[in-house]
């Protein structure tokens, strides 16, 4: 990669992402695997007062719509699908790049409770990119009527963020799922991800490399996981910086809220 | 090892545990990123007439996978 983040002075910016941030006061992710409940999450929220269109430059689809809590504008972006966010396929990139790039004021992890084996691979991949993290652990009535219990207080304990039940078809713990997405955006409560830890040479590996690449990159995107990254040899990815450091230098400035760059370089 | 057959080696219903996927690079992630680590659990739901693709039971989600991709999973029956 030829470029650093000093040489372009900035990252990326939201707008990039169409997620315009004029008339609204945070961004929120919604993110989940396949067939989980995001989108009824999504229209409980936003009351499917939505925008829906393709992500820029891709045939994936993409939602959003707002809502207002406590006079303060929340705007949700319902994110495609997936298992992971490593794979490299058209919605896992989308995905990805949103949450690394526009980074969310936070980002709602829809899991599905009657699996939540499958499911929390991709809460802590999430997690490992940002530690904004709502965990909602929905379809609670099937989990239910499966037998299967929750205990939602132990598992935000484990995981260390917010972790909230629900049943979205029915608005059963939407309430609160609204509240800690508010707590954490507006940082009133700041989760510690409980990191995720590798083996010994692996770990040898990444203090080697993490301070490089935090001298690079700054804090913008977190610096365990890039390095973790590259180890993986994810040239993919590195295109995708090097495009968002590309266009932040290129990108003609849109009226709205910033991020706030001057104490990053 | 004797017992160790591919993935797609499976017949309609039956199980079989992860012992270890073979693949590399992307196919490899993929695999694992669905669930398929050793000592995994996996039924085989369906396989549709020509035999490709494949549908499994996963950790609790029915997944399609490519013959091809299949053979890069290494199980021994269960059961
Ligand atoms: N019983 C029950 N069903 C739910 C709940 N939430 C969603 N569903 C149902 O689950 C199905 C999938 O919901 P969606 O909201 O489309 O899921 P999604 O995560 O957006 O799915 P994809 O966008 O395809 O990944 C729909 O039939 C919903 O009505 C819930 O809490 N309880
Ligand atoms: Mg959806």
């Amino acid at each position: 990669m030829g470029l650093t983040y000093q040489s372009t002075g900035q990252l990326t910016t939201r707008e990039m992402f169409d997620a315009k941030s004029d008339n609204c006061d945070y961004i929120i992710a919604l993110a989940g695997n396949p067939n989980t409940g995001k989108s009824t999450v999504f229209n409980a929220l936003t009351g499917l007062r939505q925008h829906t269109g393709n992500w820029p430059g891709k045939t994936v689809q993409r939602a959003e719509g707002n809502y207002i809590y406590k006079s303060h504008r929340y705007r949700l972006i319902d994110l495609p699908g997936t298992y992971s966010l490593l794979s490299n396929s058209a919605d896992e990139e989308v995905a990805r790049d949103f949450i690394c790039f526009a980074r969310p004021d936070a980002t709602i992890v829809v899991l599905d409770a009657t699996c939540l084996e499958r499911n929390l691979n991709l809460a802590l991949q999430v997690m490992e990119i940002t530690n904004k993290v709502v965990v909602c652990v929905n379809l609670i009535d099937e989990a239910r009527r499966k037998k299967i219990q929750v205990d939602a207080a132990k598992l935000s304990e484990r995981l260390g963020v917010p972790v909230v039940s629900t049943a979205a078809r029915s608005n059963e713990g939407l309430p609160r799922l609204i509240e800690l997405v508010s707590d954490v955006a507006s940082k009133r409560v700041c989760p510690k991800p409980q990191p995720v830890s590798y083996s010994k040479d692996l770990e040898e590996a990444i203090a080697r490399l993490e301070p490089r690449v935090r001298d690079v990159i700054g804090k913008d995107i977190n610096p365990r996981w890039l390095t973790l990254r590259l180890l993986d040899g994810d040239t993919r990815l590195l295109q995708a910086i090097e495009n968002h450091l590309n266009a932040g230098r290129t990108a003609p400035v849109v009226h709205g809220r910033r991020r706030d760059y001057s104490n990053g370089a | 090892m004797s017992d160790t057959i591919t993935l797609n080696c499976l017949g309609n219903g039956s199980i079989a545990l992860v012992k270890e996927v073979v693949a590399e690079g992307l196919t490899r992630r993929r695999l694992l990123d669905l669930g398929l680590v050793p000592g995994t659990k996996v039924e085989v739901i369906r396989r549709s007439p020509v035999g490709d693709p494949i549908a499994f039971n996963i950790r609790g989600a029915v997944i399609a996978l490519r013959r091809e991709v299949a053979g890069k999973v290494l199980v021994s029956p269960w059961g």
